[in-house]
């Protein structure tokens, strides 16, 4: 039974710890891509100039509405192929590249993660208490520094639960990329489930290994939100 | 030209939201040492007056002269608007809901417009945000979280923070009036020792007392104009306008 799971040639243990660092990877980089998606559409839809908001709301409604794996269907096919027709018009003579899984799943997974984080921020920024932005304008200080002092720090304490959900949710969406056959956690284990024809083993394992992983982020979670909430009257 | 020791001028402001002409032409001067009390009913325009001064309010029209800095304002539009925050930096302001920023520290709050606003380095703002906590008697709750306190003791730490920018003039939002009664009469005590070392103020207040005992000069607004106006003793035992006897005879 155990060797199944050894290292090297005759057990799955490498082969599964190599597609669990994939989709940890994959994870971490899409992480920062999504914020900064999000954190661009919500303050898109919040701007004063109407074709931004225009903008930031429909790129919201098209990435909530369509189906993820559809979404990264879309980015994989769909930019490699403009990466293609840009390349043959740049240099003719260059060979086609395909656009990597691992690209694609960045940014799909970054665009769906964008678009929900920009609704959690965009209803963030708004349970903000207007004083306190007020007081520091009072004071003397810039827009700028009531954005970076007051503001910013504030809105992660309404942000935080939401964008944790966010968070999990694309841990396990990580998944889908096996279908453009990025060699993440879920493919391995499909991979080792159709060589050895030991399915229970081995999904049992995924389900083992993707539910620590959403323990361990919600520990991490429970410690920021602790940290975010310093000082703030437990209702 | 403004005589020297006129530290705050507000010439001719009105203020209109929408439709309706909440302040139709406010003149007010305040000299060194002044302690100005603002009085009138709710909806009399009194506290956008106050934020006026400090444009948390843009008026309509008008002129604002601190300290020599003077702001313009047509249609809506001050003329120099970058003068602003160094108004405002010379302004303090205490306002109704404390406002104390609640993700810093009591400490962190009074350091943070020194540090900030006027580049003081880090260890100076401490010792004179501690000697102003001192003053206003919590210096032992400075590294707490503003939650953690009452609202009066909230209230003397946004005054802390107010005197630490060192303001000309102290401009006060109804201190009081967001304070469960019993809190009140600390903050009155502190607000009356700043009156009593010189400091300019100008108090939008339902405090009677406060305006009749401690303030220099009475401005009574009434209906977006100033009805009446002069040193508190005259104001109060003999009131020229009707609506002024009718507003103390409430309130009393």
């Amino acid at each position: 039974m155990f060797e199944l799971f050894s290292y090297g040639d005759a057990g799955w243990g490498d082969e599964i710890l190599r597609g669990l660092a994939i989709t940890v990877q994959l994870a971490i980089v899409t992480l920062p891509v999504g914020l900064f998606l999000g954190f661009l559409a919500a303050a898109a839809s919040m701007s004063r100039l109407l074709p931004l908001r225009l903008l930031g709301f429909g790129y919201t409604t098209v990435m909530r509405g369509l189906p993820e794996i559809l979404t990264l269907f879309v980015v994989y096919n769909g930019a490699g192929l403009l990466i293609n027709a840009v390349l043959q018009w740049w240099a003719p003579e260059a060979a086609p590249t395909d656009f990597s899984p691992f690209a694609a799943g960045v940014v799909a997974l970054g665009m769906v993660f964008g678009a929900f984080a920009a609704e959690v921020l965009r209803g963030a920024f708004q349970s903000l208490d207007s004083g306190q932005a007020e007081a520091g304008r009072a004071i003397g200080m810039t827009e700028r520094q009531i954005f970076l002092r007051i503001r910013l720090p504030q809105v992660w304490r309404f942000a935080l639960p939401g964008l944790g959900n966010l968070w999990i949710n694309m841990l396990k969406d990580t998944a889908l990329v096996s279908v453009i056959a990025l060699d993440d956690l879920m493919r391995m284990t499909k991979v080792a489930v159709g060589v050895t024809k030991q399915p229970f083993t081995f999904y049992l394992l995924a389900c083992l290994i993707y539910w620590a992983m959403c323990v361990l982020s919600e520990l991490v979670l429970g410690q920021m939100e602790r940290r975010a909430n310093r000082g703030i009257r437990r209702a | 030209m403004t005589p020297p020791d006129i530290i705050l001028k507000a010439e001719d402001i009105h203020k209109s939201f929408g439709s309706v002409e909440v302040l139709k032409g406010i003149s007010l001067a305040a000299r060194n040492h002044d302690v100005i009390s603002i009085l009138g009913s709710s909806g009399s325009g009194k506290s956008t007056f106050l934020r006026c001064l400090n444009f948390l309010e843009t008026p309509t029209s008008g002129k604002v002269t601190v300290h020599g800095e003077e702001i313009l304002v047509k249609n809506g539009k001050p003329q120099n608007a970058r003068h602003i925050e160094a108004i405002r930096a010379r302004l303090g302001m205490v306002f109704q809901q404390f406002n104390l920023w609640t993700h810093r520290t009591v400490l962190e709050n009074v350091m943070e417009g020194p540090i900030q606003v006027k580049g003081e380095p880090k260890a100076e703002a401490r010792s004179k945000a501690e000697a102003f906590l001192k003053r206003v008697g919590l210096e032992e709750r400075m590294h707490m979280y503003p939650s953690q306190l009452s609202g009066g003791q909230q209230q003397r730490v946004a005054i802390a923070r107010a005197l630490a920018m060192e303001p000309d003039a102290i401009l006060f939002d109804e201190p009081t009036s967001a304070l469960d009664p019993e809190l009140v009469g600390e903050v009155l005590k502190v607000m009356q020792d700043l009156a009593a070392e010189g400091r300019t103020m100008i108090v939008v207040t339902h405090e009677m007392g406060f305006a009749r005992e401690v303030s220099s000069e009475v401005v009574f607004l009434h209906e977006g104009r100033i009805a009446e106006q002069g040193p508190p003793g005259e104001m109060f035992t003999n009131p020229k306008t009707e609506e002024f006897r009718r507003f103390i005879a409430k309130a009393m």
